[in-house]
């Protein structure tokens, strides 16, 4: 590969760390939400009695990490949406360089970004009193993040390809992405409930869910184990990836 | 040299053909005009040359790169300045540079003073750290020329350079596009629906309409071609005056325009004294009279048979989503 993909790679990546530096409204919002999620349901929730749930908050904080990072790496995806409204991204495409660097470039940003966050989001659950596996939970848990991380960006690359407009996206995140989320096992657990567990196995966002919560806290059973979940995860992200960059590298402007 | 030549270019949206068979070459060094109606497949053109479109068929080359084969090569060769601005606002003016020079794989130390360079042109060198959001649409405009020119393109092209702005940003611009060509020997190859900017730019002008080209001449060739003078009158009595010159075969056409008449005539100067005579013989009493050299417009009236004003409001019937993609 030659030296101005990597330039291309790094400018695109760049430009997505300090767009997301500048914007203090999505940095105050992406962290804010979450915390409330966290705060809210968490000490609501805490007196009810799941089974298999020792401490709610434990269960709750791998959904809320998700969450986070979801939402902020579909925020990416889709933004390319903007570029194209606000014309930049001819700018881009007409530049010597392969659409594939813009894509890596950009979904490393994006994913960068979305790490940020789950990693701040990590640092108050932990400060809340969140009990870890330990030191190679961790680091799987990262593994997990990432992979999510790509997921979502992948998933967002499609979107923007396939829609002209934001309305579109809302309708995606009311009418998909919610509902997914809330029978992925994020804040409740979905075992207790036959139909909800059988829908569980048909929704990616439950093994993201499952696997980071296995590898990251302990006091809570989860249905799979870390490393099954792990394998769907990086299908689901190779797949999602695949998508996007193909539609995205099909796109005309 | 033919730093461009197209052979046959042809792009169709599903069943509209939005440029139709255009073949012609661009100079090396000139600044050459697409002169047209919005619609007219202007900005398609310029898409398929800067190998964002894939033309439906016929090819095309620039500085002997094919558009569609050698794809990369082309697009080190061109800088191109969009209809709509392709500016990140939430950067600023000097970060949208240093990416852009980046991307074309231009080195530290020469794009810290090609920056300098590009934003002296176009006097944007104390706006270096602004955001672009908060620049005038002037501006942004400027900044995006400079950016066209960050990595030395062979050819720059510019699609509607003007649109939107005010007189006296135009005419700077226009002072600016004028410099470049000059100072850099940038060649130019330009999109416009305004008459005075053909006029005052370009070496050569394409006339095109519905994505064919008409004609293809310098601005001085294609006023003589209209081979005539307009003189312009007014008197005391229109319509009887009319009636009488209608009968004088040497005019070419006579239109009123309320309480003026303009006639296209050969020879002008010496038609004056004759017009005179004829409506001193009908007691018609002569007011004002001059004769002037056609302008582009007369020259595309000939041409199209419409003004590019008629052509506007009458907008020709394209399919909404690809009303941006034209013009």
């Amino acid at each position: 590969m030659k030296a101005a993909e990597f330039q291309a790679i790094y400018v695109m990546w760049l430009r997505q760390m300090k767009r997301f530096i500048r914007s203090k409204s999505r940095l105050v919002s992406t962290i804010v939400q979450p915390l409330f999620f966290l705060l809210i349901l968490g000490s609501g929730f805490r007196v009810a009695t799941f089974e298999g749930v020792n401490d709610y908050l434990s269960f709750l904080a791998p959904g809320i990490v998700t969450m986070a990072i979801l939402f902020s790496s579909m925020f990416t995806g889709i933004s390319v949406l903007w570029d194209k409204q606000f014309g930049f991204l001819q700018e881009v495409l007409v530049a010597p360089i392969s659409r594939f660097s813009i894509i890596i470039g950009r979904t490393l940003g994006g994913a960068t970004v979305a790490l940020i966050q789950g990693v701040i989001i990590l640092l108050i659950a932990l400060g809340l009193g969140v009990e870890i596996s330990g030191v190679f939970g961790l680091l799987l848990t990262l593994v997990f993040m990432i992979l999510i991380a790509f997921t979502a960006v992948g998933f967002g690359l499609v979107i923007a390809s396939k829609m002209e407009d934001f309305q579109g996206f809302q309708l995606i995140m009311s009418l998909l992405i919610m509902p997914l989320l809330f029978l992925s096992s994020a804040f409740f657990p979905v075992t207790a409930n036959p139909t909800m567990k059988t829908i569980a196995i048909f929704n990616p966002l439950f093994y993201m869910v499952d696997g980071l919560r296995g590898s990251l806290v302990v006091n809570v059973a989860t249905v799979n184990h870390p490393l099954l979940d792990l394998l769907v995860v990086v299908v689901m992200c190779i797949i999602m990836m695949g998508a996007g960059s193909y539609l995205f590298s099909k796109s005309e402007v | 040299m033919d730093i461009i030549k197209t052979d046959n270019l042809t792009k169709k949206f599903n069943d509209l053909t939005a440029v139709d068979n255009i073949s012609f070459s661009v100079k090396k060094g000139e600044i050459f005009g697409f002169l047209g109606p919005n619609g007219a497949g202007k900005t398609t053109t310029i898409k398929m040359l800067t190998t964002l479109l894939h033309p439906t068929n016929g090819s095309a080359k620039i500085s002997d790169f094919n558009i569609v084969k050698d794809r990369d090569k082309v697009r080190k060769n061109i800088g191109v300045v969009f209809q709509e601005p392709a500016l990140d606002t939430e950067l600023t003016g000097g970060e949208n540079l240093d990416y852009h020079a980046r991307m074309y794989g231009i080195g530290r130390n020469k794009r810290k003073t090609r920056i300098e360079d590009v934003l002296h042109l176009v006097d944007l060198e104390d706006k270096r750290d602004v955001f672009v959001k908060n620049y005038s649409g002037g501006m942004k405009r400027r900044l995006e020329i400079a950016r066209g020119l960050m990595h030395y393109p062979n050819v720059l092209f510019l699609d509607e350079p003007t649109l939107g702005l005010d007189a006296q940003t135009r005419r700077a611009i226009w002072e600016y596009i004028k410099k470049m060509n000059k100072e850099e020997g940038t060649t130019i190859f330009l999109t416009t629906h305004y008459m005075d900017e053909a006029d005052y730019l370009c070496d050569r002008v394409g006339i095109i309409d519905h994505g064919k080209i008409l004609v293809i001449d310098s601005i001085e060739n294609l006023k003589n071609s209209v081979g005539n003078d307009v003189i312009t009158l007014s008197c005391s009595d229109l319509d009887g005056l009319i009636k009488r010159l209608e009968k004088e075969d040497w005019i070419e056409n006579i239109e009123r325009h309320e309480s003026l008449l303009t006639l296209g005539v050969e020879k002008g100067d010496e038609k004056i004294p004759v017009i005179i005579e004829i409506s001193q013989s009908q007691n018609i009493q002569i007011k004002s009279i001059s004769v002037r050299k056609p302008t582009l417009d007369d020259v595309f009236l000939h041409f199209t048979g419409r003004t590019i004003r008629n052509q506007e409001t009458a907008d020709i019937k394209i399919p909404p989503r690809f009303r941006s993609r034209m013009g």
